[in-house]
């Protein structure tokens, strides 16, 4: 559905793409992940014809960004990282214009923009002013607006910023919906959000193109070992620290086991799993069975998140030597 | 076409939900108005001390009213042409909407049209204002209407060249009023051009002449259709709405 191949944006001085090539399949939600100033948006936008590339392709549902703009634009929807809305407008009043804009005939508008306020649900302030609303309704209009034309191809510029977290939910169940006939490219710096949504992930760095990979292979591939807090009470006082420990080391794939805190009758541990193996039933398991109480358990840190930093960060080091330092500081 | 409508109407209505719109007419109605008021009360003043002096001259209320205040009008009007154009694309270029249009499937030659067709509406609506007074002319007196008409053809040519330079130099910045202060000095000095050479016979001075945008006025204001002035603003029009295209394109190669 989209092809990019040897894509590279320059600006006047600086280099805001390098050299990316990708491929999105049919109805896929693919994460677009990367630090601030990496290239997201400028990838976003080249894949919008909002900016030429300055050389490769960009192919996006069959037809070329600088030989069929047209044919492209009428095939996707765009939401860029500022919902692009007049402040003087009624929702309605916008949605009817940037859906006739998008190509949809007048008898059509009405059933569309119904069913998009449905979508988004904006039925509450349709007929307020785009200007008097908060930040989250008005990420809801633009992404409305995106969508409102049913197109292939939506692509979303960090959709979920300055959503409250049930809105994001929200955005994140109609996303799921929408996949499946459109083709999602989503950016976002937020990880667990990729982590949640997404199929595939693009990585990008200062330009380049870091990883690209199905969410479970890059965490497969990447993940080191697990890690997992736990926390055991005992029914009758304070269970023996060194007895706790002695139990969870005996379970199979555990590689190291440290005492964190003891208060309140509660030990708290961090367990860590060999490479590649999952601990955390067995471990529960064990507790259980011993005659403690399992008050916690969970997963220590976004694994992705610790595989986004090491990508980007092993990137910048590699990239050093041979490159002026980039204008921004590409960390998280 | 349908998509020049389109914007054209969004730009239209654009300008009725912020006070632009409404402080553009009344500024204008107020001092055409109070031209209005000076030219027939002197008229009719003159009137009478001719009759005192039991001269029987014919006057015109087209010579006398009508052609200098409608000369007057397209004065005021370059004074408010800034105001109409200055938010036209700088304004979209702040809010970031310029992205919403600029990746809808609408050539760009459609979005400028379509603002400026949006411009030329406010800018029709606003010389409306003069017709209320001038009506009323016709009401208790009898003016000739050609040339009244062929007037207002001139003034509307005339804005309408100079919206389409305003909405050029909106394409060239975010913030509005660099842009309403840039496009008044520019139309101030295609005004002012005339005065320079108004004695200038060499071919140098003749070459300002023609560009003087007031120039071009004065046939029309005395009921005159030259195709030479029509043929000189429509060529600004195309020329300065050529120019926006490619500013606008430009900002895709700069963004």
């Amino acid at each position: 559905m989209i092809k990019v191949e040897g894509l590279t944006k320059r600006y006047a001085r600086t280099v805001a793409v390098d050299n990316i090539s990708f491929e999105v399949e049919k109805g896929q939600i693919v994460g677009f992940l990367g630090p601030n100033g990496a290239g997201k948006t400028t990838t976003m936008r080249v894949l919008t014809c909002f900016l030429p590339p300055t050389s490769g392709t960009a192919n996006v549902a069959g037809f070329d960004v600088l030989e069929n703009p047209m044919e492209v634009k009428k095939r996707i929807g765009y939401l860029p990282e500022t919902p692009p809305v007049y402040p003087e407008m009624e929702v309605v009043e916008y949605l009817r214009f940037t859906g006739r804009l998008k190509g949809i005939s007048s008898a059509d508008i009405g059933k569309k923009m119904n069913e998009v306020i449905e979508r988004c649900a904006l039925g509450d302030v349709s007929k307020k002013l785009i200007g008097k609303l908060s930040k989250g309704y008005r990420q809801r209009v633009g992404l409305a607006q995106a969508i409102i034309h049913n197109p292939d191809v939506l692509i979303l510029d960090e959709p979920t910023s300055g959503l409250d977290p049930k809105q994001i939910i929200e955005i994140r169940e109609l996303l799921k919906h929408l996949s499946g006939d459109h083709t999602i490219i989503l950016s976002t710096h937020i990880l667990s959000e990729v982590e949640q949504s997404c199929e595939r992930v693009i990585i990008i760095s200062q330009g380049k193109l870091v990883a690209i990979d199905s969410v479970a292979n890059l965490t497969n591939r990447l993940r080191g070992s697990e890690s997992v807090a736990l926390e055991v009470e005992s029914p009758n006082g304070t269970p023996n620290p060194s007895d706790v420990q002695g139990r969870l080391e005996q379970v199979s794939g555990v590689s190291r086991v440290v005492l964190k805190d003891s208060k309140n009758g509660k030990l708290a541990f961090e367990v860590e799993s060999l490479q590649g193996r999952v601990i955390r039933a067995e471990l529960a398991r064990t507790v259980v069975n011993s005659g403690w109480n399992l008050s916690e358990l969970r997963a220590v840190g976004l694994s992705l998140e610790d595989i986004f930093l090491e990508l980007t960060s092993t990137e910048k080091k590699k990239a050093a030597p041979d490159e002026a330092p980039a204008p921004e500081g590409g960390k998280q | 076409m349908k998509n020049i409508l389109l914007i054209c109407f969004k730009e239209f209505k654009g300008y009725f939900v912020s006070p632009i719109g409404y402080a553009v007419m009344a500024l204008f109605a107020l001092i055409f108005g109070f031209g209005f008021y000076t030219a027939t009360r002197d008229m009719v003043q003159m009137g009478f001390r001719a009759q005192m002096m039991g001269q029987q001259q014919p006057m015109s209320v087209n010579e006398m009213v009508i052609r200098p205040l409608l000369g007057f009008a397209g004065t005021i009007a370059l004074f408010l042409i800034p105001m109409i154009t200055m938010r036209l694309i700088a304004e979209e270029k702040r809010n970031g909407t310029i992205e919403l249009l600029l990746t809808s499937p609408v050539k760009d030659i459609d979005i400028i049209l379509g603002k400026w067709c949006g411009a030329v509406l406010l800018y029709m609506c606003t010389l409306g204002m003069s017709v209320l007074n001038i009506a009323m002319l016709f009401l208790w007196g009898k003016p000739d209407l050609k040339p009244v008409l062929v007037a207002y053809l001139g003034l509307l040519l005339q804005g309408a060249c100079l919206l389409a330079i305003g909405t050029f130099i909106s394409t060239t910045t975010k913030n509005q009023i660099v842009a309403g202060g840039v496009t008044f000095f520019v139309c101030l000095l295609l005004w002012l051009l005339s005065w320079f050479t108004a004695f200038g016979t060499g071919a140098f001075s003749q070459v300002i002449n023609y560009l003087s945008i007031v120039t071009h006025m004065d046939n029309f204001s005395k009921g005159v259709v030259d195709s030479k002035d029509i043929v000189f603003y429509l060529s600004m029009i195309f020329f300065s709405l050529f120019l926006t295209q490619r500013s606008m394109e430009s900002l895709r190669w700069r963004a």
